[in-house]
């Protein structure tokens, strides 16, 4: 006890610092001056997305948006949340069945050669520009195949671009799953199908739906693909005869707005287009926050 | 062997994403055959892009029926594509490395989750809000700010002089936004790699006396190299596939190459939805077949950079979690 006391006593004073240690502190604290500056600038940018599009997007909120369609149909949104609803409910039921059983076969079975190609493959998909995917399907689907601008074409090339990631994240959902519950039900003489749906499936339920919020996440934000697929109308759809309409004409979409009307001179079609961005951004950042939040949980 | 109909059915979804991919690259093909003929190799290396007379007869050029005058080229598009995406890589790789690594090593373990988040949540701002922002905020900045600063006190190196032409939108605006949307993919891959090393390889670093700066710059880095080049590859294949953003504020620059970081420019993605409508008025059909074309180049660009990017990271980094 007295020893360690006389040492602390007898403490030489702070050495001095070599001209070569005070370049080498001060290096390093500019250093991380730098650091916290580019973390700042990579953040500061997304908050100021989402004042500038909040700000402009709530002054410009009012009812008649959700009871009026676009200029010069009227003042409002109505016919591009309705098509931007139709579109991105139409996509997911195209990619998710093939999404999640796509994932399904390359988490069960895909653990050979043919897996391997179809993962390579549906990767360089992902890689692939949306655009890319919107002419094909402009000069297959809207032309070759006589579709026209209409919902299916483009709710089809959003299924084409959102089916890789599906299919990506539910095979690493079923791949938690543990491999002992695939043996308790092969045990109890269930098929392969009982297996998969019954206790698979279920076990990473919460996985594929994080898939499938994140695709819908996608396909609502999305807009090349669209232009050349869906085409845009002003006018909401035909009631009477709803799935002629939707089959046959042209779509209006939120997205579709925020693009052409930010262009255009008047200060209502700018407060419309943010009006648009701000349903957009409100819709991807609760889902993309909600999602995270909810596996960070876990 | 036994027939499972079961495995055979999840075989077949799963090959529709082949089969799609397949049927994209084989249509542009057969769409685009008569284009590729007609145009040559020269497409890739003429500057002019002249749908030729629209309401003239058509003439037979090379065997095929084209409008008179009509000559493609898309080395403006090019060009524009690769040196918008050359110089958003430029600004983003030094703001992704600092941010990652600062997120790894400054911020505390508590908030750390909810500023990776929010560097996480860039990546999903979609596209078309990004070139809101551009015309909205962006824009205007660079046309009565950054630009004239920029050409007053950097416009004796050449590239850089011609502040205010185009007042804010063209090359500078479409890399910048180009950046901001690519930042978020370096710096969570690096991010994920730094809290990947070894504690072992850190504390012998500080045990030589090292400063923590010197830590993470000097011993981390070097062993996440691989891994950050393939981030930065991966990144540059999505910002030269980027269509909406760079359309919006790039300000379309047609036959002509950029001369300064304000000129207007076109990228491939960004020139074939804004001339689709034109290309349509083209009684030969010509015109839509050149931009299949077009769309084959983009395709084949990312492919390559894609498969880099797979390369270098399929060699990458393999260690233990950092407890």
């Amino acid at each position: 006890m007295s020893a360690s006391a006389s040492s602390v006593t007898a403490r030489p004073a702070k050495p001095v610092r070599s001209a070569q240690e005070i370049r080498r502190v001060v290096t390093s604290k500019i250093g991380w001056i730098a650091c916290g500056l580019a973390l700042a600038l990579v953040i500061g940018p997304l908050l100021d997305i989402v004042w500038v599009v909040a700000y402009n997007g709530a002054s410009a909120f009012s009812p008649k948006l959700f009871t009026s369609s676009t200029p010069p149909a009227g003042v409002g949104l109505w016919n591009a949340i309705e098509g931007t609803f139709v579109i991105s409910f139409l996509a997911m039921a195209v990619a998710v069945p093939i999404g999640v059983g796509a994932g399904i076969y390359l988490s069960e079975y895909g653990n050979n050669k043919l897996g391997n190609t179809i993962r390579f493959l549906s990767d360089v998909l992902t890689g692939t520009p949306s655009i890319v995917l919107g002419y094909f399907s402009y000069i297959v689907l809207v032309g070759g195949l006589g579709w026209g601008l209409a919902a299916p074409a483009g709710a089809v090339t959003i299924a084409i671009l959102v089916v890789p990631y599906l299919a990506r994240i539910t095979e690493l959902a079923l791949r938690q799953v543990p491999v002992a519950m695939r043996e308790a039900g092969f045990a109890l003489g269930a098929s392969e199908p009982t297996v998969v749906f019954k206790i698979i499936l279920p076990g990473a339920l919460s996985g594929v739906l994080t898939g499938a919020l994140l695709a819908l996440a996608i396909s609502v934000g999305e807009t090349a693909p669209l232009i050349y697929t869906a085409g845009f109308s002003s006018f909401p759809l035909d009631l009477a005869n709803p799935v002629h309409s939707i089959l046959h004409s042209q779509i209006g979409y939120l997205t579709y707005v925020i693009w052409s009307f930010i262009e255009q001179p008047d200060a209502a079609s700018h407060a419309l287009a943010f009006a648009a961005a701000f349903l957009v951004m409100l819709f991807v950042l609760a889902i993309n926050i909600g999602v995270r939040l909810a596996v960070r949980r876990k | 062997m036994q027939i499972k109909p079961f495995r055979l059915s999840l075989l077949g979804l799963s090959l529709l994403i082949p089969a799609a991919l397949c049927a994209v690259v084989l249509f542009l093909l057969i769409f685009s055959a008569q284009a590729i003929g007609f145009n040559g190799f020269g497409f890739i290396t003429r500057v002019i892009w002249n749908l030729g007379d629209l309401y003239g007869d058509p003439v037979t050029v090379r065997g095929v029926l084209v409008p008179n005058g009509a000559n493609y080229g898309i080395a403006v598009f090019i060009v524009g594509t690769l040196l918008s995406s050359a110089i958003a890589i430029l600004i983003a790789v030094p703001l992704s490395v600092g941010a990652a690594i600062f997120l790894a090593e400054a911020v505390p373990q508590k908030i750390r989750p909810a500023l990776s988040m929010l560097v996480e949540l860039v990546a999903v701002v979609p596209s078309v809000v990004f070139g809101l922002w551009g015309i909205a905020v962006l824009v205007p900045f660079i046309g009565t700010m950054l630009g004239p600063v920029i050409s007053k006190y950097l416009g004796f190196i050449p590239f850089f002089a011609g502040g205010d032409s185009g007042g804010g939108y063209g090359l500078l605006a479409a890399s910048v936004v180009l950046a901001l949307m690519i930042t978020p993919i370096i710096a969570t891959t690096l991010l994920d790699a730094l809290l990947q090393v070894p504690k072992e390889n850190r504390e012998s670093a500080f045990a030589l006396g090292a400063t923590h700066f010197e830590v993470v710059s000097k011993a981390m880095m070097p062993m996440v190299r691989t891994t950050l080049i393939g981030g930065i590859v991966l990144a540059l294949g999505r910002a030269l596939g980027e269509t909406m953003a760079v359309l919006m504020v790039s300000g379309g620059g047609l036959n002509i190459l950029p001369n300064s970081i304000f000129s207007p420019i076109s990228t491939i993605a960004s020139f074939i939805v804004s001339q689709l409508d034109s290309a349509e008025g083209d009684p030969t059909n010509m015109a839509v077949r050149s931009l299949a074309e077009i769309a084959l180049v983009l395709f084949i660009i990312t492919l390559l950079t894609n498969a880099g990017a797979k390369l270098l990271t399929s060699g990458g980094l393999h260690v233990g979690k950092r407890k």
